[in-house]
């Protein structure tokens, strides 16, 4: 069946919307494959604006992993803004993918990569822009296998009406498997339809199909159980890991973007997986263990990735990336090998206790000092032993005293407000700290010349960590806390004016905090706030807190409970949660010791370094931690002169 | 310090490229074809590139400009292919020379631009044409950030004419528009020389003067291409080469 190009169609709308670049793809690094030479085919999509999806490391990974093999295509999508959206309406063009310009319809396969829950409106919008039926179980022979990928996809339970099917853990070697097997059942003439490769998928033990499982309730709200429906469909569903990130060098071309984009730089993880331990971060619970990249494999990808693409800043990936057990040496060979080229270096999410100002000093090197950036997360110290988040504040004025004293003046803070446990005191230390670090710069430098700028945001417990049991803080309690915050930094005469400080109010995280911890019935709520028109929830200009409870009341209308029931209470221990089905390898009774010691303010140490807490992962998953350090060197590349 | 000027294109899917798209992957071009560039001093070093009088969002052109310092003298023609086999097919390189003259900018003195109205019967454009050019000014209004403004359209144009039709109509510039080259289907092109001005005309500000004169309302969004900018030749109504000067004072034998 030939499918067209629908850029024709499309090119005579482009002069009427914005920023009409994001739509023509044509990017550096992008491929398109011929359709006809190819028999598995996948849409790829990160259910987000162009600027934001574009620099997705996921979907990279995933669009070179499956173009780079013989007889696989892979294209993209991303989320059209409202102004393309209607258009497309009015003039009948369907969802599209900007490498060919394809219907998104016409692809076997149609993943999504969900880094957060606010894209769920986003990912019925292309659907139903799509000409794909809403839900799985109107679909068809000949439309894609929807599913869905990503941290989000670790509870996929409140968009399982929509999906097909799920896949958690990491995806490289998991879409080459789907793919095999989809090539096989439609080189069989595709027996049995739609459920036989569902059902083959299934069987695997590594593909969550939700229509194979019904969900049983107990008379008061709670889950009963959640039970498969057919023979050989697994209890439970396995995350994937990959094993040796140094196999997997990938985005080795990244893509560059025409138009403007959240992140353009060089973006390299150099390891996946956290064991620090800290208790809000369903990243570091769900990606363990830790996968160090060893140096020299860092070194190759900065290398042929700047080569291709031009970018003049190398980013440093990981969930804390002053942990690599090589970093001073990969951070110190990289400004040297790069020193002419003043290629910058940027290290997101450092730990104020693994970072050292040397490595600071070596990261602005080449580039701009900014400022430095650190995540306490807790105001008092009572409640980072809650959280898990080992920083006294003792460490941090020491590293902050130093940073100053190395020339930098300007330092931010990110906290969180809303743990479980947290009381007014607690945030409002968070103003203490502040004034602390203004204090000492102000002693180290011997001049007023200092600011610090304080950021939070609301904590929303996620599935898969020691708080997925916790009360979250309701919309009015978070905003009262941060008002009394505000009034307490704003009174201060000799800090006060400066303290920056940012947050977001409670709502937004209430929404999020129900797609989070939510089971399948929030699918109504999810779908009735689509159809009144919600899109982009993760804008503040298009989400509408108002709308999402509207929606709420109308789609938990006659089951008994409402959104409070999901957000502001606390589970048991008995409680089945709806995410239990999903494997992420963690023991849930290690999690649930781990929420008491929490409540007791009892640490965990990070078991890099210490022996084994026995959270599950590695004898569950038959993997192991990974990491150097490897002795090796970064040393400068020779320049062949032409 | 070495100067180059450089002639290059925003054609067919490209042309929804923003300058500053344009400038961003310029840049990063240089940087994956290792061009030995000239930093400005600072804080902050950057490339040293001027880019002058860049078309609008969504306008093709066959005549953007842009000077580049370097480091270290390279061969235009040299430079010019390894520039352009770095950047993405549309946006290409297709002149360099040397800089030896000043005011290039200056001599930027007017445009020409083609204007593709698919769906609009000659004739009729024709009409349209004669009764803007028979007004001594057209005043038209456009939307800026600072809000609308009004200011004449019909004193900067140095000429305007409705091209005979011709098959295929020369206009393939690399977009896949195969529907509208169906037979039959009427599509009026337009020649439109304008003065660089302040403030400046573009070829949409015609397009509303065509509007407010004759009614003029093509049905689709017309395709633009900037054809040339350049010298004007007010006896012929062309614009001529901006870089013909710089070529003349090249040394013999480059």
């Amino acid at each position: 069946m030939p499918v067209e190009s629908v850029f024709p169609r499309l090119e005579a709308l482009l002069p009427h919307v914005q920023k009409p670049i994001q739509y023509v793809g044509g990017e550096l690094n992008s491929t398109v494959k011929d359709w006809d030479a190819c028999d598995v085919r996948w849409a790829l999509m990160y259910p987000d604006a162009y600027e934001v999806g574009l620099p997705n490391q996921g979907v990279m990974i995933l669009y070179e992993v499956l173009n780079e093999r013989e007889g696989v295509l892979a294209e993209r999508t991303y989320s059209v803004w409202p102004d393309l959206e209607a258009l497309m309406r009015e003039h009948g063009v369907p969802q599209f993918t900007v490498d060919a310009h394809r219907p998104v319809k016409a692809f076997d396969l149609f993943g999504l990569s969900f880094s957060t829950e606010l894209g769920y409106t986003n990912m019925l919008a292309a659907l139903d822009l799509a000409g794909i039926p809403l839900e799985s179980k109107d679909r068809g022979l000949d439309d894609p296998i929807v599913l869905a990928g990503g941290h989000a996809a670790f509870n996929p339970e409140p968009i399982a009406d929509f999906l097909d099917c799920a896949v958690i853990g990491d995806g490289e070697q998991a879409v080459l498997d789907m793919t095999e097997i989809v090539r096989a059942w439609k080189a069989e003439g595709r027996p049995g339809g739609r459920d036989e490769v569902l059902l083959r998928l299934a069987k695997t033990g590594g593909v969550y199909v939700p229509r194979f499982y019904d969900v049983e309730y107990l008379p008061d709200g709670r889950i009963g159980r959640v039970v498969p429906n057919r023979p050989g469909v697994p209890w439970r569903v396995s995350k994937h890991t990959v094993m040796d990130l140094d196999e997997w060098p990938y985005p080795k071309q990244p893509l560059v973007p025409l138009a403007e984009t959240v992140h353009e730089r060089m973006s390299v993880e150099i390891f996946r997986g956290c064991t620090r331990g800290c208790r809000f971060c369903q990243a570091g619970m769900i990606t363990r263990p830790v996968r160090e990249r060893s140096i020299t494999g860092i070194g190759e990808m900065v290398d042929r990735g700047l080569k291709a693409t031009g970018f003049e800043e190398v980013g440093l990936l990981s969930l804390s990336s002053a942990d690599h057990s090589e970093i001073a040496d990969v951070t110190k060979g990289l400004a040297d090998r790069y020193a002419e080229d003043k290629i910058g270096l940027s290290l997101p999410s450092t730990r104020v206790d693994a970072f050292n100002i040397d490595l600071a000093n070596e990261l602005s090197r080449n580039g701009r000092r900014s400022g430095l950036t650190f995540a306490p997360e807790g105001g008092s110290e009572r409640i980072r032993k809650v959280i898990n988040k080992m920083v006294s504040e003792e460490d941090l004025i020491n590293t902050v005293a130093t940073a100053y004293g190395n020339g930098w003046r300007q330092v931010k803070l990110y906290f969180m407000c809303g743990l479980p446990t947290e009381t007014d005191e607690d945030v409002l230390q968070i103003g203490e700290m502040a004034k602390n670090v203004i204090a000492k710069g102000r002693e180290v430098t011997g001049g007023n010349d200092i600011r610090c700028t304080v950021s939070i945001g609301g904590f929303v417990p996620k599935p898969h960590t020691p708080f997925q049991w916790a009360p979250q803080l309701s919309a009015e309690d978070t905003d009262a806390r941060l008002a009394k915050l505000r009034d307490s930094i704003r009174h201060d005469r000799k800090f006060g004016k400066n303290i920056g400080f940012r947050y977001h109010d409670g709502k937004p995280g209430i929404v999020e905090g129900l797609l989070s911890r939510g089971d399948r019935r929030i699918g109504a709520v999810i779908r009735a706030v689509y159809d009144d028109g919600g899109r982009f929830d993760g804008w503040r200009e298009h989400f509408s807190y108002d709308r999402w409870m509207a929606c709420a009341d109308k789609g938990l209308a006659g089951t008994g409970v409402d959104v409070d029931w999901y957000t502001t209470r606390e589970r048991g221990y008995e409680e089945v949660l709806p995410w239990d089905h999903l494997d992420s390898g963690l023991d849930k009774d290690w999690l649930w010791e781990d929420w008491q010691d929490a409540l007791e303010e009892v640490e965990v140490e990070d078991c890099r370094w210490t022996p084994c807490f026995d959270c599950g992962v590695c004898p569950q998953m038959d993997t192991h931690i990974q990491i150097g350090p490897t002795g090796k060197k970064l040393l400068p590349l020779t320049v062949v002169k032409s | 310090m070495q100067r180059i000027r450089l002639r290059y294109t925003k054609r067919g899917r490209l042309r929804f490229t923003s300058h500053r798209d344009f400038q961003r992957a310029f840049e990063r071009a240089l940087r994956r074809s290792a061009v030995p560039m000239a930093y400005s001093a600072g804080f902050t070093p950057h490339p040293k590139v001027s880019y002058a009088n860049a078309a609008p969002t969504g306008v093709a052109s066959e005549a953007e400009y842009l000077e580049i310092g370097l480091a270290e003298a390279r061969d235009p023609e040299e430079l010019r292919a390894q520039l352009d086999e770095s950047l993405p097919p549309g946006l290409d390189i297709v002149d360099a020379v040397e800089v030896r003259t000043a005011n290039f900018v200056e001599r930027l003195e007017a445009s020409e631009w083609q204007l593709r109205l698919a769906g609009v019967d000659r004739d009729e454009a024709a009409r349209a044409v004669a009764a803007f050019l028979a007004e001594e000014a057209v005043e038209v209004q456009r939307t800026t950030k600072n809000g609308v403004r009004v200011f004449d359209a019909r004193g900067a144009v140095s000429a305007l004419q409705v091209l005979p039709s011709q098959v295929g109509d020369g206009n393939d510039t690399g977009t896949e528009r195969a529907d509208d080259v169906r037979p039959g289907s009427p599509c009026a092109i337009l020649r439109l020389v304008v003065r660089h001005a302040t403030p400046a005309v573009r070829p949409d500000d015609v397009l509303s003067g065509l509007r407010a004169t004759a009614d003029l309302a093509p049905p689709v969004p017309a395709e633009v291409t900037r054809l040339a900018q350049g010298p004007l030749d007010e006896e012929t109504g062309t614009v001529t080469d901006p870089l013909a000067l710089d070529r003349a004072a090249a040394p013999a034998g480059r």
